[in-house]
């Protein structure tokens, strides 16, 4: 059989394949985030990465974007693909049985010609039943959750599980991707965005990047060689690297640090991109001994290898590049907006003027923080605006008709709103 | 009786024509294999005390000598080998153990020489050691599991954490702060000269690494390298006490050795003399016999005490660890030390050398290193226990790339003894528990012992240090790394060959040819 008839489609084997094999590829990324917490179009963000369409080569392209489902800003959202209605049916089940489900429906796409064989895709927006004892937090339930769908349920992906955001992917240049699932008719206040050079030629729809959990989605360009010792670093603390992907390991990673041990984010670059032994003796003591702290203890979360990454969060986005700078980045502000991405052209094309643009140095991150105060505030002005029984508008999607699909819903004893 | 034909192991051929009669071989082989016969002028040799130490072929000034080995000693046969011979007959004289020096010689497989390590290429950029940083500083010691801070920022404001107060409120335990990955493994005072030793902790200090005393005590000519000493407790508790405890920066007991898993150790009589019966605190003359288990430790927790009371007599300031041999159940032990608190597991392999053991141990009891750091580090992955204590991995490390693979297996660093010994002019003739080493390596005799310049020791281990390290650094660059600490466990950048799948399952890595 030619492989290439069946490279679009979700499937267990393709999965192993990511599973088995790291695939380095290299990369386009772009973020931008608003930090005034005000919502702008996907457009903009599929217009920037566009310009990079050479960076990538059609086996891969996505996009996350936070503050897009204003009306379900506490709920969990899961975005997920599926091979076929029989894991859908095993998937919701098991959903089912974890979780109050409050509204489920297919995500709306556009059939276009440059996206082909797409998987079944859904959404569910949802609120956490599951014993919490067994647990630490609520999260921990959550990731929990999401790596035995993802391991264990045979055809069935989650792409994203965090709360008022979502990511959208699949195999195909960004810029198709973005209009596959008609992203200039959603608003967030953060998005990133991705185009993909891998090194084979499979194409898999979950392999594409971000990669999310919880809140967090990671982009990245580059290829890190440290990766067995940081899978075998986050390893220890029950995150089990599956697609065997550097972008897997770095959101681990980040989860790790900045959620589970609470470490600041404006530290974590120096256990990421520690600055180097030199560079650390030449400084105050107090400094050289936190400096030292973190390096003797976090060595083995050191990314190394060429790579620039952009991190989404539910309040900020974050950037960095490798300590010695093998791979680009660029950053430039104007207003309250914070740009971010692998060229200065895509930049250029949506800000013709930047206030502020540099080139960030290696191990330098770049933060841009959105006040939760300044989300609440805008999520309120948009339910004063909107009708907040009527979730369509929230989600700034048309809603199309699935009547097929709610039969399942309804079949498997899930209630769509 | 002489019933069995007495081989010698060695030929000696001297060159008549190019012997000038200049008794430089007399003087320098300790066997008294040379002779000179002044009536006929004319030098004899006895192949028979050859032991193939080759010194005496080193320094003859005009290279009349070659040492030769006689492969065919007895009639070739591969199952009754020309060695199972003579220890057969050397022991139907003697009743007795028969003892031997150095590492095994026996062909074991060497894993070291069935892994392949990584480069980069293409996809990932490799790195130039002589342009980019490279790092290969090392500590070894217990980790907490997290840090924590303390941040004194009101958590709305915008102000950047530069401008705010950060303290660190973990208190990392203490830590042996290592230039390059490589330490000298513990060789004793009385195993080897003291010229030996003040070579050891010269090089060690000059080069920010450290040294181990090994079981014999520490002399008071090598106080003045405190800082870079390990101090080594063994069953014998020769020359422990408590300021031979706070002398060094670190602390390591000593359960077993690769060379001899199970086995005491015995140092006869005669060579515990003046310096030596003082640094051992002993009586001059008494045999200093290391007996085989600790007598206060017959299981685990007793170690975990004496971990504990070792902690509190150096006041917790420094790292104390425990060295075991590589042995069949060498995981589980080693998760038992880590969790009796040892800061550093050292774990010394089947090929790890010694001053005297018994041949038949050295040659068929444990495991080798290889194998021994890849169980024990993934199983001290999967309790969830590596970060508490450092792997520091022995027995046979020949060159920075059984360095560098040991560490991508999961080691955090080396001890070398043997290559150490090597630099210094060590031969390998395996006869150091004969105390006649002609390189005045692994002796007491003044006479031997003056042949070793300890500055011209340090100066050659030195030079080792430098010369693998820099290998170190290329390889690192190679596989675009540059830094060591992300090469620790990274088991994706070794491949095997020619291994099958049970020992490429051991040692958790793919087959060459295998991508990732
Ligand atoms: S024992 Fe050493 S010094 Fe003596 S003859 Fe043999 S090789 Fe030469
Ligand atoms: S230390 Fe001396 S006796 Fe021992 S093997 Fe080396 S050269 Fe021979």
């Amino acid at each position: 059989m030619n492989r290439l008839n069946n490279i679009n489609k979700i499937n267990r084997n393709t999965q192993e394949y990511f599973s088995r094999f790291r695939i380095p590829s290299g990369c386009a990324v772009f973020g931008v985030v608003n930090e005034s917490g005000e919502r702008f179009s996907g457009q903009m963000v599929m217009d920037g990465i566009s310009v990079m369409h050479e960076r990538s080569n059609g086996l891969g392209g996505g996009f996350a974007a936070y503050g897009i489902y204003p009306g379900f800003e506490d709920d969990w959202v899961f975005h997920v693909f599926y091979d076929d209605m029989e894991t859908k049916r095993q998937t919701e089940d098991e959903i089912a049985r974890n979780f109050k489900i409050l509204f489920g429906e297919e995500i709306p796409t556009v059939k276009i010609s440059q996206i082909v064989n797409p998987p079944v895709i859904y959404r569910y927006f949802l609120k956490s039943k599951r014993n919490g004892d067994a647990f630490e937090t609520e999260e921990d339930s959550i990731m929990d959750f999401v790596m035995h769908v993802n391991r264990d349920i045979r055809g069935a992906y989650i792409v994203s599980s965090g709360k008022n955001m979502g990511i959208f992917k699949g195999v195909g240049f960004p810029e198709d991707i973005g209009r596959f699932f008609k992203l200039d008719q959603y608003k967030g206040h953060l998005w990133t965005s991705h185009g993909r050079f891998p090194t084979n030629s499979v194409g898999w729809w979950g392999g594409a990047h971000p990669f999310g959990l919880l809140n967090w989605s990671v982009v990245h360009n580059g290829e890190i060689s440290s990766f067995g010792t940081n899978k075998r670093f986050v390893s220890r603390f029950g995150y089990e690297c599956t697609l065997s992907t550097d972008t897997e390991v770095i959101t681990y990673l980040l989860d790790l640090l900045v959620r589970k041990q609470k470490i600041d984010i404006e530290l974590v670059h120096l256990i990421l991109a520690s600055p180097l032994w030199e560079d650390i003796e030449r400084m105050p003591v107090k400094e050289r001994d936190i400096l030292k702290a973190l390096r003797i203890l976090y060595g083995s979360a050191l990314l190394n290898g060429p790579f620039s990454i952009i991190a989404g969060s539910s309040d900020f986005m974050y950037a960095l590049n490798d300590r010695i700078k093998l791979r680009p980045l660029v950053a430039a502000r104007k207003d309250r907006y914070l740009f971010i991405s692998s060229e200065e052209a895509p930049i250029r094309r949506i800000c013709a003027s930047p206030d502020h643009l540099w080139h960030p140095d290696g191990g330098e991150p770049v933060i841009g923080i959105v006040r939760k105060k300044e989300i609440k505030k805008e999520i309120k002005s948009v339910r004063k605006i909107q009708d907040n029984k009527k979730f369509t508008k929230l989600v700034n999607t048309e809603m199309i008709s699935l009547n097929k699909s709610r039969g399942d819903l309804n079949g498997s004893g899930i209630k769509a709103i | 009786m002489a019933l069995e034909l007495k081989q010698s192991e060695f030929e000696i051929e001297r060159d008549k024509n190019k012997c000038i009669s200049c008794e430089v071989c007399v003087r320098q082989c300790s066997n008294d294999v040379h002779e000179y016969d002044s009536d006929q002028d004319t030098l004899y040799s006895d192949n028979s005390k050859c032991v193939g130490c080759r010194r005496c072929e080193t320094l003859c000034p005009t290279g009349a000598l070659k040492i030769r080995n006689r492969e065919d000693q007895f009639k070739t046969n591969y199952n009754w080998t020309s060695s199972h011979l003579s220890n057969i007959y050397r022991q139907a004289d003697s009743g007795g153990v028969l003892l031997t020096g150095m590492g095994s010689d026996r062909a074991h497989t060497v894993y070291w020489d069935h892994i392949l390590f990584n480069a980069a290429q293409v996809t990932n950029p490799s790195i130039d050691p002589l342009r980019e940083p490279m790092e290969i500083r090392t500590f070894i010691g217990r980790k907490p599991e997290r840090l924590d801070f303390e941040i004194n920022r009101n958590k709305d404001s915008k102000e950047s954490l530069k401008d705010t107060n950060i303290k660190l409120k973990t208190k990392v335990p203490p830590q042996l702060d290592l230039s390059t990955p490589i330490m000298f493994s513990a060789m004793s005072y009385g195993s080897v000269s003291l010229n030996v030793c003040k070579s050891l902790a010269a090089a060690a200090s000059e080069f920010g690494t450290y040294y181990n005393t090994g079981e014999g005590g520490l002399h008071k000519d090598l106080y003045g390298y405190a800082k870079n000493t390990i101090v080594q407790v063994a069953s014998g508790r020769y020359g422990v006490d408590v300021d031979y405890l706070n002398k060094g920066a670190a602390v390591e007991i000593k359960i077993g050795q690769g060379a001899k898993p199970g086995i005491g150790g015995h140092l006869p009589g005669e060579k515990v003399t003046g310096d030596i019966s003082n640094t051992r605190m002993i009586p001059e003359g008494t045999d200093a016999i290391s007996p085989a288990p600790h007598h206060d430790i017959y299981s685990i927790e007793d170690l975990a005490q004496l971990i504990y009371a070792l902690k509190e007599a150096t006041n917790w300031l420094k790292p104390v660890g425990v060295k075991v041999s590589a042995v069949h159940n060498i995981a589980p032990i080693a998760s038992g030390i880590v969790r009796a608190g040892a800061d550093f597991v050292t774990i010394d392999g089947l090929r790890g050398g010694t001053g005297a053991a018994p041949q038949i141990i050295r040659d068929n009891v444990g495991i080798p290193i290889e194998l021994a750091i890849a169980s024990v580090d993934e199983r001290l992955r999967e309790e969830g226990i590596r970060y508490r204590s450092s792997i520091i991995a022995a027995g046979s490390i020949r060159s920075s790339a059984d360095v560098i693979k040991a560490i991508a297996l999961g080691a955090d660093a080396v001890y070398i003894g043997t290559a150490a010994l090597v630099a210094i002019g060590c031969h390998l003739c395996q006869k150091c528990y004969t105390g006649k080493c002609n390189w005045g390596i692994a002796t007491q005799d003044p006479y031997l012992t003056k042949r070793l310049n300890p500055e011209i020791g340090t100066r050659k281990l030195l030079n080792l240090l430098r010369g693998w390290s820099l290998e170190i650094k290329e390889m690192l660059g190679g596989a675009g790394i540059n830094a060591i600490e992300s090469l620790k466990s990274n088991r994706e950048h070794l491949r095997g060959i020619n291994l099958n799948d049970r020992e490429l399952a051991v040692l958790g890595i793919k087959h060459a040819g295998e991508a990732w």
